[in-house]
């Protein structure tokens, strides 16, 4: 058999993580290959380095049985590999025919641009896709779902022997996944290799011919997609997972409720949710990405508005509309890009420890008192288990665990009743993932309200008092933690679509 | 997939127009109220005379306003173009005057030297990834030092090449229309203004300097060689500012190496006055050219109203912060 491409023994370091390890994967003509992981299991990376974006450290690299190493997009577009990536990535200012052709815009001498045959192409690979839409649109004025309809052409324009699609259906609805299907069986049939990335089980179901599995960075398993069972799959994308014991669950039935909240909407992101936690109680959030998790989170700690709802601390109703608010009711809130938005990196342990909490370090002057801040960050680093080799070292310096528990930190210090963390261990090692675990655990015992937001379903299982699951912006369900929910209920309701819910009324 | 499309087809020209409309139909129509509201306040004001000097007066920081458009497009700004005009009208002395050469050579020295400057700054951003606030903020002092160093800090005059003023001063229009004495150095912002409009909006280079602002990272991805058309991006803005040097040379009949700083200031402020985004991949030329001649209305109608020159220049910095927090509320609206 033949390969289109064949990757072996494929390498990637990035600094402080071993990216891939030794991973190989093949593509043949005329299949969709997908590719499985969890987050963080390299599938992005693996694909990086096969459209040229990423250069590998090591292993090999053939296209039709010929070695090479693309050192550019350019370069991995010409061996006829294109990629539509995960994160949209357009030029909001520009029309959609701009869009699609960049690069490569029909010219006429002295480098004026035909923009009439610009269009003209674009209609054309907008009509080859059935999709409806001026090729004169601007981006911008463009939902996510079609502007990812305009990735998929700029993709196809490219008339790719390869084509990589990284979660292509993360923001598209029923009819215009079916109608993307459509476009992939027409591909495959014309011989182009599809390399599919997705988290949704029923459509590697659906499309797929063979499935490889990735985990932490290493290649699992290539296996037949039509005889394969999902919980096979399931199972070795979670691998260790499986052995881990499920939480003991306390009972915090008789607790003081800690946050409710109640009908929170905001457009079309977050509809109608409601729930409570209770002192004690880590409540998991599971669901899709951009099932409106993080959104949810971000009302909450005021940092966007609300359209309607109410928030209720310790049974108060409160008017939370500024994270400064928040955290004066005690709600603490650990955002998922921790780089962006809860380290200052280049500023010592100690100092970003003291950061939330800068009162309480100042004299009257204004005046810092170091030896204070010291103490506490010392305090934190032997109690959190913060390795590094003093409070005085750069916060990036530190591994990505670490750097979590310093976040960690200025919310302990804050003395917060609730903290909401945003994908906890996102990006960090499995030895520190159970770390960060146990302090969670940690957190509640001692009466805190913990909300977890995670992609990981295991992860989510492992923490969780109680699972509370979100599809598209709606709360579809809450269940009990513990060894009695499976995987398959939380995908089921993640997956719970308003369609879906409409056939079940018309049942019922 | 049935959604209707957005926006009915259009003419390309109405298409062009509407591309960030708003902020410029605010400035076209604030400008309409300033020449208006300064009218009815001096019977002075609306005279061909006075009408001429603003544009006149327009002339030089509309020409660098235009240049510095095409940069901030990209996401970038560029603080040199103040000093990078002084610079270019040094060099065309050194030509003309030291050296003795036909006019067209110092014409053609200025652009050049513009060009180069230009690309300098556009390595700098492009390929050592030096912010460019910092990279244009080095390349201001220096080329101003550089022009104190190359004149020996004393003024170059053209005295010797004859015509030199006419760049600016003469007026090829009123040679043939008696009664419309427009200036050269306003018939010159006008066609600088076209040409550029043109480039920007019908050329590859104009397509990459939206497609930068907009997105840099994903037209890298596409396979476009950023690096150098960011590069060209700043060459074509030097040249321009070269052309600015040539006006202001010839309009003061000399080169003054101690001029300059302050224009890169006055540019930025028309540009945005007329809408063009400070975050990029947004702006249009004809925006910033009403942005230059609101600024000179407003100095040229307080001035006719014997207003105090220090509180022309308060007004211009409040119209500044008004004009963008114009902006600011109808995007947010919008979002």
């Amino acid at each position: 058999m033949s390969y289109l491409v064949e990757m072996k023994g494929i390498e990637k370091r990035f600094p402080g993580v071993h990216a891939l390890k030794n991973v190989r994967f093949d593509l043949r003509p005329g299949e969709v290959h997908a590719l499985m992981g969890e987050n963080g299991a390299g599938k992005s990376t693996l694909m990086k380095i096969m459209s040229g974006i990423y250069a590998r450290d090591g292993g090999e690299m053939f296209v039709d049985g010929n070695p090479v190493t693309p050192d550019g997009p350019r370069a991995a577009q010409d061996l006829g590999i294109g990629i539509i990536h995960q994160e949209l990535s357009l030029m909001n200012d520009l029309t959609a025919a701009q869009n699609v052709l960049i690069g490569r815009e029909p010219r006429k001498r002295l480098g004026r641009l035909d923009e009439p045959e610009l269009n003209r192409q674009t209609a054309e690979i907008f009509a080859s896709l059935n999709l409806d839409m001026d090729p004169r649109t601007l981006v911008s004025t463009q939902t996510i779902a079609r502007q990812q309809l305009i990735e998929i052409a700029k993709a196809l324009s490219y008339n790719p022997r390869v084509l990589i699609m990284d979660e292509p259906t993360a923001a598209l609805n029923d009819a215009e996944i079916t109608e993307l299907f459509k476009v992939i069986e027409k591909l495959r049939s014309e011989g182009v290799g599809i390399v599919y990335i997705s988290h949704r089980m029923d459509e590697i179901k659906r499309i797929a011919n063979r499935v490889t599995i990735l985990r932490d960075g290493a290649y699992i398993e290539t296996v037949e997609a039509a005889d394969t069972p999902l919980s096979k799959i399931i199972q070795l994308m979670v691998g260790r997972e499986v052995t881990q014991k499920a939480p003991t669950i306390p009972d915090t039935s008789q607790s003081p409720v800690a946050l409710e909240v109640r009908n929170l909407s905001r457009g079309k992101e977050v509809r109608g949710v409601s729930f409570d936690v209770r002192k004690g109680e880590i409540l998991g959030f599971a669901g899709l990405m951009g099932a409106g998790r993080t959104e949810v989170a971000r009302i909450i700690f005021g940092a966007d508005p609300r359209d309607e709802g109410e928030i209720l601390v310790a049974g108060q109703p409160i008017d939370i509309r500024t994270p400064h608010a928040a955290v004066e009711a005690g709600i603490g809130y650990l955002s998922e890009d921790r780089k962006h938005f809860g380290l200052a990196v280049d500023m010592t342990v100690r100092a970003n420890v003291a950061m939330a909490h800068m009162e309480e370090f100042t004299n009257r002057a204004g005046v810092l008192n170091e030896a204070a801040m010291k103490e506490t960050a010392i305090g934190y680093i032997s109690q959190l288990g913060i390795r590094t080799p003093s409070d005085m070292q750069a916060v990036r310096l530190l591994s990505g665990g670490n750097q979590q528990k310093v976040v960690i930190a200025k919310w302990l210090l804050r003395d917060c009743d609730v903290l909401i963390f945003d994908e906890p261990t996102r990006g960090i090692d499995i030895g520190a993932k159970s770390e960060i675990y146990a302090l969670l655990e940690d957190l509640a015992a001692q009466g805190r309200a913990i909300i977890v937001i995670s992609s990981e379903l295991p992860e989510v299982m492992r923490l969780s008092h109680r699972i509370a699951v979100m599809c598209e912006g709606r709360l579809t369900g809450i269940l009990p933690g513990g060894e009695d929910t499976t995987q398959e209920q939380i995908m089921e309701l993640a997956t719970q679509r308003d369609s879906a819910l409409r056939v079940a009324e018309d049942v019922l | 997939m049935t959604t209707t499309t957005v926006d009915a087809p259009k003419s390309t020209l109405s298409r062009i127009i509407a591309a960030g409309t708003h902020q410029r139909v605010l400035a076209f129509a604030s400008l309409i109220v300033l020449l208006i509201g300064f009218s009815i306040a001096s019977p002075n004001f609306m005279q061909t005379s006075n009408m001429l000097a603003i544009l006149q007066a327009t002339s030089v920081n509309g020409v660098l306003a235009i240049a510095v458009t095409l940069v901030i497009i990209t996401g970038g700004i560029d603080l040199s173009v103040g000093t990078m005009m002084t610079f270019c009208a040094v060099i065309t002395g050194v030509v003309l005057t030291y050296a003795g050469m036909p006019l067209a050579f110092g014409v053609v020295a200025a652009v050049i030297t513009g060009a180069a400057c230009g690309a300098c700054s556009g390595t700098f951003v492009a390929k050592m990834a030096i912010p460019p606030f910092i990279a244009t903020l080095g390349m201001m002092l220096i080329l101003k030092g550089l022009s104190l160093v190359i004149s020996g800090t004393r003024p170059i005059y053209f005295n010797d090449t004859p015509g030199f003023s006419e760049i600016s001063r003469g007026s090829l229009i009123g040679d043939f229309i008696p009664s419309l004495p427009i200036p050269n150095g306003v018939l010159i912002l006008f066609i600088v203004a076209a040409v550029t409009a043109y480039i920007l909006n019908r050329t590859v280079l104009g397509r990459y300097c939206f497609a930068l602002g907009s997105n840099e990272e994903s037209v890298r991805l596409s396979g476009v060689n950023t690096d150098r058309w960011k590069i060209a991006i700043y060459a074509l803005a030097g040249s321009i500012v070269g052309i600015a040097g040539l006006l202001i040379a010839s309009r003061l009949n000399s080169a003054q190496p101690a001029l300059g700083l302050g224009y890169e200031l006055e540019a930025i402020a028309a540009v945005v006055i007329g809408g063009t985004s400070l975050s990029g991949g947004r702006g249009s030329i004809l925006g910033s050219l009403i942005g230059a001649l609101i600024m000179a209305v407003l100095t040229n109608g307080l001035r006719v109203l014997s207003v105090a020159q220090e509180w022309q220049t308060v007004v211009t910095g409040a119209i500044i912060i008004l004009a963008v927090y114009a902006d600011m509320m109808r995007r947010n609206k919008k979002s």
